[in-house]
């Protein structure tokens, strides 16, 4: 079987499924919540590169690095709010930061 | 005298009492400061009404022999799209007839409240309201439009609402002012259909206008039914005289009326408010002598009303309610003449009526006022010893009343009864046996009352109530309840209304009912309607028309009443007393006690029906439905529907994010969906 674009696009589609989906299934962890929110990122970095590997265009991959770079730093301050979360709270629940319910 | 009538004299008549009201109801009572004092606001009042007399009798002198007449618009007071509202004086024979009739009456009733009134708190509001009274009535006789009759009609209920329940703090006297203001609405409601006909085929409230259209609407018919349209216009319009000249079945609200100060009975409920009725009718001839349906309506109501209510005269223990019964009675008699096309003789009894009835309420007043505030007159008796001038002017004014040939009353009602008797109309022969009925009736119960209130043994003492009103009362002479002549303010104006009461009758019969007097105000349909050319075939002058009253039926009807009173009351009291127990087993004294059951119904049907009317449309219109279901409804509704939209705010920004995702999915699904 040969591999096609549409393998490649509907992998990175089944990524982001399965990561909107930890979203908001996940009551206990919010690391995993910042994880899920990485693999979104991900697979839209897989549409990218599928995209420029089967068109031939190297914009693509280029524009990949920008969103690593970016997933990066914003990994980076999720985790710090995270921290701060956990000295206020003593447990990282998901199920608890419901403060804003009206 | 000069025969032109100028605008600024006759602004005058109305303006001074006016002027007098006002400024004693302001400056009098408390709402101004009380600066003005009894003295000064009698005064003021007295010297309104004063001019206003001098001026009418100057008006009438110039109407009569010069041949003055006046009849314009004084001002404009608006114009909504073609209609027009004036102020405006109609002044002929017969208005100023009624202004002198209203201004004398009224002067006699203010110089009498200066005694009567004495020591009452309300001395200063009373004379600004009998003086705005006169205003308005006088506005009423003096319109020449039917808006300005109409106004003044109104006024002159207000005043007498007020005027009825002037002892405000007594639950019998509210009562009766409501129900007084509420049967007049009621005649109102078809007056203003009435006015209403006329403007919307006539175009005009001008009687002169009127009266030039009405040739040409004789045959037209109200549009979706089969009545002339005249006739419905004129019965209409005699529905608002019913009310307030108190006519079957609007009459109830007079005898409660006697609640109010017997100088306003003298004034509104027997001498100008009721014969208000009688003199719009009368003014509106042209119109009523177009109809032969409404002139027996007519004939049938004054019939059934001057002979019932004087029935209900005999069995009154109030001296008050007896006079009342008289007056509905008389009014009847008038309304009676006006049915059977005799309109210058109904005006005649209105006039004659007038003076002897204001006499017998401000005589009874007198009497009253001699007894300490009593009224009952089982416990009178023998009064004449101890107030001959009272004594005196009440004979006289009952002979008037019951016909006594050479007495004003005679002319008049004997010319009633003639009258009624040439009529052709469909009711005539019913009103007929009622007038003449009614002649025994009226001499039974006026002489009823005159036997027991001024012969006979004295039963002042006998009193049970007695001591009421002795707590407070600073003229009554240590503990002796014996009656006392009145003061010279009171037995004044009973003297000066004796006067026209025997006299005015011989006086005025031939020039009012016969001569030229009505030429061009009152029209009678010769050819249709005879009473008034056979009445002109029989009377001939006062002296013979009384002579031979001697002769006829009625006088002897009276004379029976009188002597059959005299034997029932002075001699032989078991009679009437036997009379009562026997009616009183079949349940006719108590039919005639509930005034023939038309006040339980009043009472009863319409009042409490009308409040059962009012609690349904709060407790279910208001409280369930407004309330309920729309104020309360709506943010019940509100606060449902928001708990439910509430769960979408769980708190959980995740959720938020997936409903953004959704969000954005579905949409992008449309976007490739539409560009497919």
């Amino acid at each position: 079987m040969t591999l096609t674009l549409g393998h490649f696009l509907t992998l990175g589609a089944m990524l982001f499924a399965i990561s909107v989906i930890g979203i908001f299934l996940n009551r206990k962890n919010l690391i995993v919540l910042l994880m899920a929110i990485e693999m979104m990122l991900l697979s839209v970095n897989m549409n990218f590169v599928a995209f420029s590997h089967y068109l031939g265009d190297m914009h693509g991959q280029l524009f990949v690095f920008f969103i690593l770079t970016v997933a990066a730093a914003e990994a980076a301050i999720g985790l710090a709010i995270l921290v701060l979360l956990f000295r206020n709270k003593s447990n990282i629940n998901a199920e608890d930061l419901n403060i804003l319910k009206g | 005298m000069s025969s032109t009538l100028s605008a600024s004299m006759l602004l005058a008549v109305p303006l001074a009492p006016l002027a007098g009201s006002v400024l004693a109801g302001i400056f009098g009572t408390a709402f101004g400061g009380n600066k003005f004092g009894r003295g000064v606001s009698h005064s003021l009042t007295i010297l309104g009404v004063l001019l206003s007399f001098i001026l009418s009798a100057l008006v009438f002198q110039a109407v009569v022999n010069g041949g003055a007449r006046f009849d314009a618009t004084i001002y404009e007071w608006m114009s909504i799209g073609g209609v027009k509202m004036e102020i405006g004086f109609l002044i002929d024979s017969i208005t100023a007839m009624m202004m002198c009739v209203v201004t004398f009456v009224s002067l006699m009733v203010h110089i009498y409240t200066i005694g009567y009134m004495a020591d009452d708190d309300g001395y200063n509001r009373f004379f600004s309201y009998i003086s705005l009274f006169t205003f308005s009535m006088l506005m009423l006789v003096m319109s020449n439009n039917l808006l300005q009759l109409f106004f003044g009609w109104e006024a002159v209920g207000l005043v007498s609402y007020l005027l009825i329940g002037f002892y405000f703090k007594k639950p019998s006297a509210i009562f009766a002012n409501m129900k007084a203001f509420l049967v007049n609405r009621v005649g109102d409601f078809g007056f203003i259909i009435g006015i209403g006909l006329i403007y919307a085929y006539t175009g005009s409230f001008n009687y002169g206008e009127i009266f030039a259209k009405l040739p040409e609407l004789q045959a037209t018919l109200l549009p979706g039914t089969g009545w002339l349209l005249l006739s419905v216009t004129g019965i209409c319009l005699f529905i608002g005289a019913m009310g307030k000249s108190a006519q079957f079945p609007l009459h109830a609200w007079l005898p409660d009326s006697m609640e109010g100060p017997t100088p306003i009975s003298a004034l509104i409920h027997a001498a100008t408010m009721v014969t208000a009725g009688i003199f719009m009718v009368s003014r509106m001839s042209p119109l009523y002598e177009l109809s032969d349906t409404a002139l027996s309506f007519i004939l049938v109501i004054g019939a059934i009303t001057a002979l019932f209510m004087g029935i209900l005269g005999i069995i009154q223990n109030d001296i008050k309610r007896v006079i009342a019964y008289s007056t509905l009675s008389q009014l009847g008699y008038m309304t009676v003449a006006l049915g059977a096309s005799a309109y210058s003789v109904a005006v005649f009894h209105l006039m004659t009526h007038a003076f002897f009835k204001a006499l017998l309420f401000l005589g009874a007043g007198s009497v009253i006022i001699g007894m300490h505030h009593n009224q009952d007159i089982r416990w009178m008796g023998g009064v004449r010893k101890y107030m001959p001038i009272t004594w005196i002017t009440f004979l006289l004014g009952n002979l008037a009343l019951i016909g006594t040939p050479f007495f004003s009353g005679f002319y008049s009602k004997d010319a009633i009864i003639e009258a009624v008797h040439a009529s052709t109309l469909p009711g005539a022969g019913f009103a007929y046996f009622s007038v003449l009925a009614g002649v025994f009736i009226t001499a039974f119960y006026s002489f009823r009352l005159y036997w027991i209130v001024f012969h006979g043994k004295e039963r002042y003492d006998q009193n049970p109530d007695a001591h009421h009103d002795h707590g407070h009362d600073d003229h009554h002479h240590g503990h002796d309840a014996k009656p006392h002549e009145s003061p010279w303010v009171v037995t004044l104006p009973l003297v000066l209304l004796a006067i026209p009461s025997v006299v005015i009758g011989a006086m005025a019969l031939m020039p009012m009912l016969f001569g030229d007097f009505f030429n061009g105000v009152i029209f009678v349909d010769g050819s249709k309607h005879h009473a008034m050319a056979e009445l002109a075939e029989e009377i001939h002058g006062w002296v013979p028309m009384a002579l031979h009253g001697f002769t006829a039926t009625p006088f002897w009807l009276a004379l029976a009443g009188v002597v059959v009173s005299y034997v029932f009351y002075m001699v032989k009291p078991e009679i009437p007393a036997t009379i009562k127990t026997a009616s009183q087993k079949i349940g006719l004294y108590q039919v005639l006690e509930g005034k023939y059951g038309v006040d339980w119904v009043y009472e009863n049907v319409f009042a409490r029906g009308a409040r059962v009317f009012g609690t349904v449309f709060w407790r279910v219109g208001d409280q369930a439905l407004i309330d309920g279901a729309v104020v309360n409804g709506s943010w019940k509704l509100v606060g449902k529907l928001a708990s439910v939209v509430r769960w979408f705010q769980s708190g959980y920004i995740y959720h938020y994010a997936l409903v953004m995702i959704l969000g954005v999915f579905l949409l992008m699904t449309y976007f490739v969906w539409l560009n497919k």
